[in-house]
C-alpha cells in the first residue's frame, strides 16, 4: 500500500458535519472518485445520505458499482442513496410543489420553453439544479447531500445562479425562491466546496484560480482542496542523492531497464511535490487532504472502498 | 512510415482530450512537425501553458499571434491563445445593422452575464474565430487545442445549437412587442405558465436583447452553418489525445463515440506517457535477484520497477483497446533529461516516424 504524504495531516472532521457539499475539480482529477468516496465514508458512519450527480455522464454509478435510475433518488448502500440531476424533472417538481400548477397532460412544451430559456438566459438551468438539492437539504430528508458538481469554472456559475436570478428577476415566483437557497449555500456550518486537483502542472493552477473565483464571486465556503493521485514515493527523500551518484552500479547490477523505470517514478513524484508545495502555499484557510494514487485497483468500486479509507483516517 | 503520411492533404486539425494528457504540447509537436515539412502552421490553444511556452523558447503564449523563431524551418510555426471572452463585442460589431443597434446590444444588462459568466457561451467565440481562420491565407494548416473533452462537445455542437436557438418559435414569441404578446397567450396556456414561472419582467428583458440578437440572425446562422461544414469537410481532421492510464482511455473512448456520432471522425490517436516499454521490466529484473539483499536503494529500485512494469501491462492493455477504434501512435515516456522538458521533441520525433 503507498503511504500518505505527511502534507496531508489536515483535520477533515468538520466536512462532514456539513449539510450540502459540492465536489469540483478540473476533468481528469479523480472528482468523481473522491465525491463517491465521502459519500461512502458519510453514510458508513450513520449518516443519511443523498450523493448527486450533476451532469449525468453515468461516471458515479461506475464509481459506486451502482444502478442510478435518475432523478428519483435510490439506496444504492444502506444509507447511502443516489440520484441524477435531471433540470426539466426538477422543474416539474417545482411546478409541482411551488406554483402549485397541475400537471400538464404532455410536459414536451415545457421542456421546450425550459431548453430555450436556459440558453438564452442566465441562471435558469443552474438554478433548478442547486434549487432541488438546496431543496433536500431545507426539507431535512437526508443528514447530508453530496454533489459530484459540474467542472471547474461552472460550479461558480450554479452556486452564484441564485444571485445572478435576484439582480436580473426583479418580481415574480422565481425570485421569490432564492432567499432560502441564498441562506443554504451561504452559511459556512451548513454548505461547502470541495475542490479535487491532482498534483500537476494545470490542475494546480486550475484549482488556484477557482478558490479565488468562489471566494471573490459567491459566499459560499471553500470547504477542503483534496490532492488526488499523488504518486507513490519509490525513494525516501534522503535516498534520492545517493541513487543518483550509483546509477552506474545500479545499471550494472539491475538492469538499464529498472534503473530508468525508478528514474521515472523519483521525477514524477518530484514534479507532484513541487506542486502540492505551490497548492498549499497559495490556497490559505482551506484543510488540504491528499490521497495516493492507488494504481493497483482493478475497479472503480475498489478503488472507491480504498480512496474512502484514506479519507477516513483524516475524519476523526 | 510516418503517422501523418496519410493526413497530407489536412488543412485544419482539432485536437481533442480530457485534461492533463499533454494535449496542449501534442497540438505543438504536431504543429511543429507539420512546419518541419515546410508548412506554414497556426497553432490555436486554450489554455495558457507556461511550460509549452518554454519549450518554444517563448516568454509567454499570448493573444497575439506569435511566430516561433528557429524551431521549424523550411516552414513556420506560429501560436496564439484563443480569445474566448473579448470576441463577443466583437462579434456583436460584426453583425450588427448599425453602430447603434451594436452598442444597444453591448450596454444590455443581460449581454454581459450572457458572455462573461456562462462558460458555454465561449464556445460561439471559438468558433466564430475558426470562421476567420478558414480562409487566413497566411496560413496552410491551423491546429486548435480544443478544450477538455465534454467542453469540446459542446464547442463542436456550438453552430447547430446556435442555429436551433435563432430558429425557434421561442424567440420568434420573445421578440413580439409585449402588448402583442398578450393577444397570443389568451391562446395559448404554455406561455402563460412562463409568465408565471419567470415573470413578465425578466422575459420583458430577454425579450428585448433578443429582439436586438435577431437583427443578426441571418449573419449568426450563416456563419454557423459555415463553421459546421468545416468540421465534417475532408479537409478537417480530428486527433484524439490521451495517455494510456485507465480514466483517460475510458474518456477518449467516450470521445471516439461522441465524435463518430456527429459524423466527426476521428483519424489518429496520440497516446502520451506510455511505460508499455517497461512491461518485461519484472522478468528482467528476476535474474538479478540473488544479488541485491540487504541494500536498501536496490530494493527500492527493484521494488518501483515492479510496479512500473505492472502499470506498463496495463497500459498494453489500454492501448489494444484504443486500436481496436483508431490507428494509434504510442509516445513513450523516457526518463528525465536534467534540466529539459523533453515531452514537445518527444511526441514529435514518434510523429515524424523516428
Amino acid at each position: 500500500m503507498p503511504t500518505v504524504a505527511s502534507a496531508s495531516a489536515a483535520d477533515l472532521t468538520p466536512l462532514l458535519s456539513r449539510r450540502l457539499l459540492f465536489v469540483t475539480g478540473k476533468g481528469g482529477t479523480g472528482k468523481t472518485t473522491i465525491t463517491a468516496a465521502l459519500a461512502r465514508t458519510a453514510a458508513q458512519r450513520g449518516l443519511r445520505t443523498l450523493v448527486c450527480e450533476m451532469d449525468a455522464k453515468g461516471s458515479l454509478a461506475n464509481a459506486l458499482g451502482a444502478r442510478i435510475p435518475g432523478f428519483d433518488p435510490v439506496e444504492v448502500e444502506p444509507n447511502l442513496y443516489a440520484m441524477v440531476m435531471d433540470t426539466e424533472a426538477s422543474l416539474r417538481e417545482y411546478l409541482t410543489i411551488h406554483a402549485r400548477i397541475p400537471f400538464l397532460g404532455s410536459f414536451t412544451p415545457l421542456a421546450n420553453m425550459l431548453d430555450f430559456v436556459a440558453d438564452a438566459a442566465p441562471g435558469v438551468r443552474e438554478i433548478l439544479a442547486v434549487g432541488k438539492v438546496c431543496w433536500e437539504v431545507r426539507e431535512n430528508h437526508y443528514d447530508i447531500v453530496i454533489v459530484d458538481a459540474e467542472a471547474s469554472g461552472h460550479i461558480v456559475s450554479q452556486v452564484a445562479s441564485p444571485r445572478v436570478i435576484n439582480g436580473l428577476v426583479l418580481r415574480g415566483p422565481l425570485r421569490d425562491q432564492t432567499q432560502w437557497m441564498l441562506n443554504i449555500l451561504e452559511d459556512s456550518a451548513q454548505t461547502g466546496v470541495v475542490v479535487v486537483s491532482t498534483p500537476e502542472e494545470l490542475p494546480v493552477t486550475e484549482s488556484i484560480a477557482l478558490v479565488n473565483r468562489l471566494r471573490a464571486e459567491t459566499r459560499t465556503e471553500v470547504a477542503a482542496i483534496v490532492v488526488n493521485k499523488l504518486v507513490d514515493a519509490p525513494l525516501m527523500p534522503q535516498d534520492v542523492e545517493e541513487f543518483i551518484r550509483r546509477r552506474d552500479e545500479l545499471v550494472q547490477l539491475l538492469g538499464q531497464t529498472a534503473v530508468d523505470a525508478a528514474s521515472i517514478m523519483v521525477q514524477r513524484r518530484s514534479d507532484a511535490e513541487l506542486h502540492v508545495r505551490e497548492l498549499t502555499s497559495e490556497i490559505q484557510g482551506a484543510p488540504i487532504a491528499v490521497v495516493p494514487w492507488l494504481v493497483q485497483e482493478d475497479n472503480d468500486d475498489n478503488l472507491v472502498t480504498q480512496v474512502a479509507q484514506v479519507l477516513s483516517e483524516e475524519i476523526s | 512510415m510516418s503517422a501523418l503520411e496519410s493526413l497530407r492533404d489536412a488543412r485544419l486539425f482539432m485536437v481533442c482530450g480530457s485534461g492533463g494528457v499533454g494535449k496542449t504540447t501534442s497540438a505543438a509537436a504536431l504543429g511543429l512537425v507539420l512546419a518541419s515539412q515546410g508548412r506554414r502552421v497556426l497553432v490555436v490553444t486554450v489554455d495558457p501553458a507556461r511550460r509549452l511556452a518554454q519549450a518554444l523558447g517563448l516568454a509567454d503564449i499570448g493573444l497575439d499571434e506569435q511566430t516561433v523563431p528557429d524551431i521549424a524551418s523550411p516552414g513556420s510555426l506560429t501560436v496564439s491563445m484563443l480569445d474566448t471572452k473579448a470576441g463577443w463585442d466583437h462579434l456583436i460589431r460584426i453583425h450588427a445593422s448599425d453602430a447603434a443597434s451594436a452598442e444597444r446590444v453591448i450596454a444590455n444588462p443581460l449581454y454581459k452575464n450572457i458572455t462573461e459568466r456562462f462558460v458555454n457561451s465561449h464556445d460561439y467565440i471559438a468558433m466564430e474565430r475558426l470562421y476567420e481562420l478558414r480562409n487566413d491565407n497566411r496560413y496552410d494548416i491551423v491546429v486548435v487545442d480544443t478544450p477538455p473533452s465534454r467542453n469540446a462537445l459542446d464547442l463542436l455542437d456550438a453552430p447547430s445549437k446556435m442555429r436551433e436557438f435563432f430558429g425557434g418559435r421561442l424567440l420568434r414569441w420573445l421578440t413580439l412587442p409585449y402588448r402583442s404578446r398578450l393577444l397570443t397567450v389568451a391562446s395559448r396556456p404554455f406561455f402563460q405558465l412562463a409568465d408565471r414561472v419567470l415573470g413578465a419582467q425578466f422575459l420583458g428583458d430577454i425579450g428585448e436583447f433578443f429582439n436586438l440578437l435577431q437583427s443578426m440572425e441571418k449573419g449568426f446562422i450563416q456563419r454557423a452553418t459555415s463553421v459546421e461544414n468545416e468540421l465534417r469537410a475532408s479537409h478537417t481532421q480530428f486527433v484524439v489525445v490521451t495517455t494510456p492510464d485507465d480514466a483517460p482511455t475510458h474518456e477518449a473512448l467516450f470521445m471516439v463515440e461522441e465524435l463518430r456520432r456527429r459524423s466527426m471522425s476521428p483519424a489518429l490517436m496520440m497516446v502520451n506517457r506510455s511505460l508499455t516499454h517497461f512491461a518485461g521490466a519484472a522478468i528482467e529484473l528476476a535474474s538479478h535477484a540473488s544479488r541485491t539483499e540487504g541494500d536498501r536503494i536496490i530494493t527500492a529500485v527493484m521494488n518501483t520497477a515492479t510496479t512500473v512494469a505492472s502499470i506498463g501491462q496495463r497500459h498494453q492493455r489500454s492501448i489494444e483497446r484504443l486500436s481496436r477504434e483508431v490507428s494509434c501512435v504510442v509516445i513513450p515516456e523516457s526518463p528525465p533529461v536534467q534540466g529539459s522538458d523533453m515531452s514537445l521533441q518527444a511526441i514529435a520525433t514518434v510523429l515524424r516516424g523516428g
